[in-house]
Order: C-alpha cells, then structure tokens, then sequence
C-alpha cells in the first residue's frame, strides 16, 4: 500500500471519544446534558400524556396553576442554573493562561483557511505555517485564536470544545493529545461561502519528534531549482505565496515552505500529493468554489506539472 | 492494433471458395469487418484478473482523482481539469490518444507523462496493484 488509506484515518472524527484531558471535561458535559434533556423529555411527554388520557382526578391536578409555577418556572431554573454553574466549573481549565515553558501556537482563522505561527518564549512568531497543526503529547499546549476577517470557530472535537475566533480578540484553547496521531479538525462557525471546506488536522507527536518537526519548519525550503521553481515564479504564486529561501514573499496566501510534508491540501480537504497539487493550482474554483486563488488557464499541462512536482519536493 | 491483426486473420479463415473477381469485395468487407470487430471489442467488458473494482472506487477516493475528473459514484469534488470519466469503459482512447486497453490504462494511471510528455495528469502514488484496482472501477463506467 501506498499509504493512501492512512491519509484520511479517521475522517469524520468521533466527537465523543477524547483524546486528551481538555476534551473529557466536555464529553461528560456533553453526556449529562443528553440525559438531562431526555430525562426532561420524558417527563414533558408523561405529564401530557396524563392530561389528555388520565383519570378526570389527575387532569383536574394537572389543570393547577402551581404546576406551571413549579415545573414550568422553578424547575428550569434550579435545573438550569445548577448545570450551569457545573459546567462552568467543569471546564473552567479549558482556556486557561499558558504557564512559562508551555508550547504557544497562534492560529488565525482566514476565508477559508488557517495561518498558523509557533511562538517563541517572548510571544513573538518563530515559525510560519498553514493548515496543519503539530503538537507533542502528553503535556498542554496553548492555541491562541485570533481571526484576520470574519468570525470563525476552531473546534478539534478530540481535543476539546469550539472556540470562537472573533477578530479584534485572542482567545485561548488549550489541548493536549495522550497519544501520537492525526486529529482532524474544522471551522464551526460559519464564515462564508466554502466555509464548510475549511478544515485542518492537529498532528501529535512524541515529544522528540515534536522537536525535529519544529526545526524542520523553521528551516528555509531546501528548494530544487528547475522548470517548476522557475513557473512558480513566472506565474507570480509568489504575490500571494511565501516560500522560504525563494524570491516568493506573498503574505495573501499559505505560507508554502513545507507545503509538500502537509498531510493535506486546500485546508484539510484533499490528500496532498502532485496529483492534487496539479489540480488546485490548475483550477481550485471547481474543488473549492469561491476560495480566493484564482484558476489558473493560462499555464501548460506540462507547466502544471512541473510546479506541482516542485511543490510536492518542498517538505 | 491488435483488433485488426485478430479481425484479419478471421477473414483469412474463411473458406477458401471465393472467386477472384470478388477479392475487391472482399477487402471491403475485410475493411468493414475490421472497423466491426473493432466496435464489439470495445463494447466488451476489459477484466483485469484478480482486480476489485470496490477496491478501485476507495482509492480512487482516497487519492482524490475527482479533485480533476468527473467519476461516477464520487461526490465530491468534482474537477474540471480532466475529462469527465462517465463512459469510460466505452471509450476507444484513453485521452484522446492512446489505446484504451488495461495493460496501457495501468501505465497511464501511474505516470501518464511517460506515455504524453505534454499532458497535465501528473504521475500518481498508486503501486500497480492499485492502479490495477482502480483501472477495475473505471472500466464498470459505461
């Protein structure tokens, strides 16, 4: 096997199985409100099913005043305030401040897409990606979630709830994965026209590996000069596009350096290889209609194939 | 092309009762016969032995073929980049150029720049069992 079956592993993500301790909290949450509700459910239903069927001495009960002051007003609001302030309580780590030391990413949702910094200890931005985001297990790690646009909604449902990206603010999220893997993730809110197409995936590693991920995307791209290098540039990707170590400085687009290491493509929604790549770049209208790159009809088969060659060596 | 050579030697089988002054007749026929036994080759089934056409249509999901063709049974995307796949097992050419027989498809499916330096499919990450898999799919789109 090519490894093709293992790209999309998965894919949908179970919501109710967490991953890491941040997500437990809002399973359990998520468990209780679903048994509350069909417990009130239940109830609802029982209580009309008397007042339609029942004895005429139950009905005449059931016709009180009192009931509606009790089960309609009283009830929801103990019930309520009590799973409230539960809840709150429950989940009140969720986003909590980043202690020193902890791994800071600061991901900034984009129609339709996700630029993606890792801080150094001063907050500053070391590291410039997209669309994939690398963890290490076994210890918490901060999202800060901003929006450059329109209001969007991380949520990654094995690692924790959604949070809102509001633009103007800087929300946390903290996650934190037990165990080496893909987590896929999506945009909650919705932000516009292929906003259902905008995805991503968490990628855990053993903290090692996290560190060699690290380095390998600080790097500039080790970028093979030749006929794709050289079409990426003359078809001016690099407006809109950076890669590292090349003339191509965009900020509009992806940062592309290690596009060819992404496990996926167009924001977590097609595997990336140079078969997917000659497709975006030929005509990204058609997979992901409204995105902001344009089709590109004015480049050659050959061309087209040359820059997705290239793309892909770039990893 | 093989149709031809096998068209042909069924003409060459055929009694050898006919007069002379009908081998004109004849190669016409043969002409016919050949164009003939060309239609009915494409009209059959192409199996590829051992290939699982189920199989195929997930790899063919799982490598996102749709993001430039068309394909029957796939959602989503669907690309305009490539020709449209409906049909497929009936076509006579794969991309307008080469004939559309398994061993070809195959090769096409894994590095069609092999076979057409000038196209725009790139070489896909299909072992050639995979690619035999997903040649399977293709041909049950008629």
């Amino acid at each position: 096997m090519s490894g093709l079956g293992d790209m999309f592993a998965g894919w949908p993500p179970p919501v109710l199985e967490p991953g890491g301790p941040f997500a437990g909290p809002v399973t359990v949450l998520a468990w209780a409100l679903f048994a509350m509700a069909g417990i009130v459910l239940a109830i609802v239903l029982g209580v009309t099913a008397a007042a339609l069927f029942g004895p005429r001495r139950w009905r005449a009960r059931l016709a009180h005043e009192r009931l509606i002051l009790i089960g309609g007003f009283a009830f929801p609001v103990v019930v309520l305030s009590a799973l409230l302030l539960w809840g709150l309580t429950l989940t009140r780590d969720l986003s909590a401040e980043p202690r020193p030391g902890e791994v800071r990413i600061r991901v900034t949702g984009e129609m339709w897409w996700w630029r993606v910094a890792y801080l150094d200890p001063a907050g500053r931005e070391a590291v410039q990606d997209a669309n994939e985001i690398h963890i290490p297990i076994g210890r918490p790690v901060t999202l800060e979630l901003e929006a450059a646009d329109v209001i969007h909604s991380l949520w990654i449902p094995r690692l924790s709830g959604k949070v809102d990206m509001i633009p103007g603010r800087r929300n946390l999220m903290r996650v934190q994965a037990e165990k080496p893997g893909v987590y896929p993730a999506q945009c909650a809110e919705f932000c516009g026209g292929p906003h259902a197409l905008m995805g991503l995936v968490v990628v855990a590693h053993a903290p090692d590996a996290f560190e060699a991920v690290r380095v390998r995307l600080a790097r500039p791209a080790e970028a093979p000069e030749g006929p794709g290098a050289d079409g990426f540039l003359a078809a001016g990707c690099g407006a809109c596009h950076t890669v590292r170590g090349s003339p191509a400085n965009g900020l509009a687009g992806p940062d592309l350096t290690h596009v060819g290491s992404r496990r996926t493509l167009g924001a977590g929604i097609l595997p990336n290889h140079q078969g997917t790549l000659a497709a975006w770049i030929a005509d990204s209208q058609a997979i992901k209609p409204g995105n902001r790159m344009p089709a590109y009809p004015v480049l050659s088969g050959a061309e087209v194939r040359a820059i997705a060659a290239w793309l892909e060596a770039l990893k | 092309m093989p149709e031809g050579i096998d068209a042909a030697v069924g003409l060459d089988a055929r009694p050898a009762s006919l007069r002379k002054g009908i081998v004109a007749m004849t190669l016409a026929a043969a002409a016919l016969g050949v164009l003939g036994a060309c239609a009915d080759k494409s009209g059959l089934p192409r199996e590829l032995a051992g290939a699982d056409p189920a199989e195929g249509r997930r790899l063919i999901e799982h490598a996102a073929c749709a993001a430039c063709h068309e394909i029957p049974g796939v959602a989503w995307p669907q690309g305009r980049v490539g020709a449209p796949l409906a049909g497929f097992g009936k076509r006579p050419l794969i991309a307008g150029r080469l004939p559309n027989q398994p061993a070809v498809l195959v090769r096409w499916l894994m590095d069609a720049p092999s076979l057409a330096p000038d196209t725009g499919m790139p070489p896909q990450p299909l072992t050639p069992e995979e690619a035999r898999h997903v040649a399977a799919y293709l041909y049950t789109l008629r």
